[in-house]
């Protein structure tokens, strides 16, 4: 870090110079700032948004839809991680859909799917394929064993979705990132730097609590030089080049496609599905999944709480209708969702 | 005798009396233990505490322990956070057709060896056998009586602002070994279960703190759940300093993997203790003293503001709120 900060803390409580947005893309960055009640340290001058980085919060209603359609309606073997099973759908979650009768069976890891799917020969599994570019390499080895070992009983529900697009489409929303140290240890550091040409600034930094500060102060002190900037903070982990074989694997079954954010809507070129060789492997082919339409009205504002246009508790619904035991928005699901987060360690103190 | 429980063994015939005399008294015997329809003992001067808990944890048997030693550990304690000397236990078993004699002689070890360790004589039981399926291989509830000393009051409705919270060890540490024990995360790692008799740990502090306002043992829900029923029950709030939390090393790096916070999962073996401040520092000396109580430290205070609320603070020097409990991490871990 720039040699005249000796405690990043103290700088960030003091800051006094022109206001400043930073918004954190990752779920993981939301929940420890959070966690260690980073907001409270800092000066009124610097806001933090916590934008769209948690893979459940931007799931659309119509994503669970379609997953509630294959439980109900053809029966499929849903296999999920935890979290997307409390998601409000437009008629139903999964949880609701598990007391008609459906079988939703919540798993650690993709691969836990593709071995529930071995195991039940009798039973269609799908697996609801969240995440960013972190996860889905794992998603893509599921389907690449299913189909050495000729596993036809076991597909993938895609919602894949990548940071890039949402990056551009979020960029006017803050002064400055904090990218994922995570999501560029696979994809490397070639879109921040493309991305500072276009004049987005931002750090990519780890997850501990020392790293977050770090790279706050960092922030701080580069936007007061009045510069657009990129630094890797986080160079333990994230190289220039990331992971070139976790990205060849991923283009060998996946392809760019666009992608609807929940609260934010359609980014182009920001999802991820399985390309036509793996139709077999993907849900909605295989079992046909009309398109969903939801007639979904709700006054859940989680779109301008990613966005950054209100805190969380400045929704109506925040903390009344809407908290973690009855979620009405996916930010409230899961503990990285902003909403959920407030909810538990916000406020003032 | 067979090798497993049958439905005969509860029939209160000849076979209940084999396994009786075979693999009860032999391990839980004691001048008191009965024959007869109850148990008939001295009765104690002064107040007596009495307290009861039914044990179904999944596996019955974990690294530290089994259901034997917990039956006999969660009654013991739950006395012992009244100030009560326990002094007499009973136990009712309920056991699945088929399940191994040798594992049960296994457990009744367990729970007289546990019994003897903590003071307390177990004066009768009562054994029933129930159909494949119909309970999950071995169900204990134990009961227990104990005497509290002249001059002890103590009830989670008495913390006061200014009080140190103590806690006699280290946090999470059974509910980690359950979790870990279940095999569901593939996750290795060398925890223990701190379950454990506490009676010698509350008479050494209450020796040095008689006026003790409040002990609580953190089982299920753990040290955070006890935070937010004190500050309900007792109309105060509670500032908990993170970095002095005892937690295990190991404890501490499954949490961190799965996502879990160490307060809020079961202790067996650790109790929070809420003092006046100026007998803290006794209190913790004194537990340092004893065998669970090595690990003891004053992980924070009462506090007249944030009333209904825990705060705490943050490894990087920060403040933030403990989040309220949420629904149950994990079902069967006592």
């Amino acid at each position: 870090m720039s040699a005249n900060i000796t405690d990043p803390i103290e700088f960030l409580k003091n800051y006094d110079g022109p206001e400043i947005r930073i918004m954190e893309v990752c779920g993981t960055h939301t929940h420890e700032i959070f966690r260690q009640g980073v907001r409270r340290l800092l000066s009124p001058k610097i806001h933090l948004i916590s934008g769209p980085g948690c893979p459940v919060c931007v799931t659309p209603v119509n994503f669970i839809d379609e997953a509630v359609f294959l439980a109900l309606e053809k029966g499929c073997t849903i296999t999920t991680f935890g979290d997307l099973v409390r998601v409000p759908g437009s008629k139903m979650s999964l949880a609701g859909a598990r007391a008609k009768g459906a079988n939703v069976k919540v798993v650690y890891s993709p691969a836990d799917a593709e071995k529930y799917a071995e195991e039940h020969p009798e039973e269609q599994v799908v697996f609801l394929s969240v995440g960013f570019e972190t996860t889905t390499p794992s998603d893509v080895i599921a389907v690449k064993r299913a189909a050495g070992a000729g596993i036809d009983n076991f597909s993938l529900l895609t919602a894949n979705k990548t940071m890039p697009g949402a990056y551009e489409a979020m960029a006017s929303s803050c002064d400055a990132y904090i990218y994922p140290g995570h999501v560029h240890a696979i994809i490397g550091t070639k879109i921040c730097e493309d991305g500072l040409a276009k004049g987005v600034s931002g750090v990519i930094t780890g997850f501990t609590g020392d790293e977050l500060v770090t790279a706050l102060a960092i922030i701080v002190k580069k936007f007061s030089e009045g510069k657009p900037f990129f630094v890797n903070a986080y160079p333990r982990v994230v190289t220039d080049e990331g992971s070139p074989a976790a990205v060849a694997l991923v283009d060998k079954f996946m392809e760019p496609c666009d992608a609807e954010w929940r609260g934010i809507g359609v980014i182009p070129g920001s999802g991820m599905q399985l390309r036509d060789e793996y139709a077999a492997y993907d849900a909605r082919k295989k079992y046909d999944v009309p398109a969903m339409n939801p007639d979904y009205k709700t006054a859940c504002r989680c779109g301008d709480v990613l966005q950054g246009k209100i805190e969380p508790n400045q929704c109506p619904l925040f903390g009344k209708a809407c908290n973690p035991d009855h979620p009405v928005g996916a930010c409230m699901v899961s503990d990285e969702g902003a909403c959920s987060a407030f909810y538990m360690y916000g406020g003032e103190i | 005798m067979s090798d497993v429980i049958t439905l005969a063994h509860g029939s209160g015939g000849h076979k209940t009396g084999e396994l009786i005399s075979e693999v009860f008294r032999k391990n839980l015997g004691n001048e008191y233990f009965t024959s007869d329809d109850a148990a008939v003992m001295p009765a104690p001067e002064g107040r007596i505490a009495m307290s009861t808990d039914g044990f179904i944890v999944s596996p019955w048997e974990f690294p530290g322990g089994n259901i034997g030693k917990l039956s006999v550990c969660g009654t013991v304690n739950d006395l012992a956070c009244m100030g009560a000397k326990p002094l007499y236990l009973t136990c009712s078993y309920v056991i699945e057709e088929g399940f191994p004699i040798s594992e049960l002689e296994k457990v009744a070890q367990a729970m007289g060896e546990t019994a003897r360790k903590a003071g307390v004589k177990i004066v009768a039981g009562d054994t029933k056998v129930a159909g494949k399926g119909q309970v999950d291989q071995i169900f204990i509830t134990t009961a227990g009586v104990g005497v509290i000393p002249d001059g002890v009051n103590m009830s989670g409705a008495y913390a006061k602002p200014g009080d140190k919270i103590i806690v006699t060890g280290d946090v999470g540490r059974h509910g980690t070994t359950i979790l870990l024990a279940r095999g569901d995360y593939g996750i290795d790692a060398e925890v223990t279960s701190d379950c454990a008799p506490l009676w010698n740990e509350v008479e050494a502090a209450l020796g040095v703190c008689p006026g003790m306002h409040v002990i609580r043992d953190a089982t299920r829900g753990g040290v955070g759940t006890v935070m937010y029923e004190i500050t309900e029950q007792s109309d105060v709030g509670v500032k908990l300093d993170r970095e002095k939390i005892p937690v295990d090393d190991a404890v501490r790096g499954v949490t961190g993997m799965l996502g879990l916070e160490p307060l809020y999962l079961a202790c067996e073996g650790t109790m929070v203790m809420i003092c006046p401040a100026e007998y803290a520092d006794k209190v913790v000396e004194a537990l340092h003293g004893c065998e669970h109580g090595k690990g003891a430290a004053i992980i924070g205070e009462i506090t007249e503001e944030n009333n209904g609320r825990v705060v705490m603070t943050t490894e990087i020097g920060g403040m933030t709120y403990l989040p309220k409990p949420g629904n149950e991490l994990l079902p069967r871990i006592c």
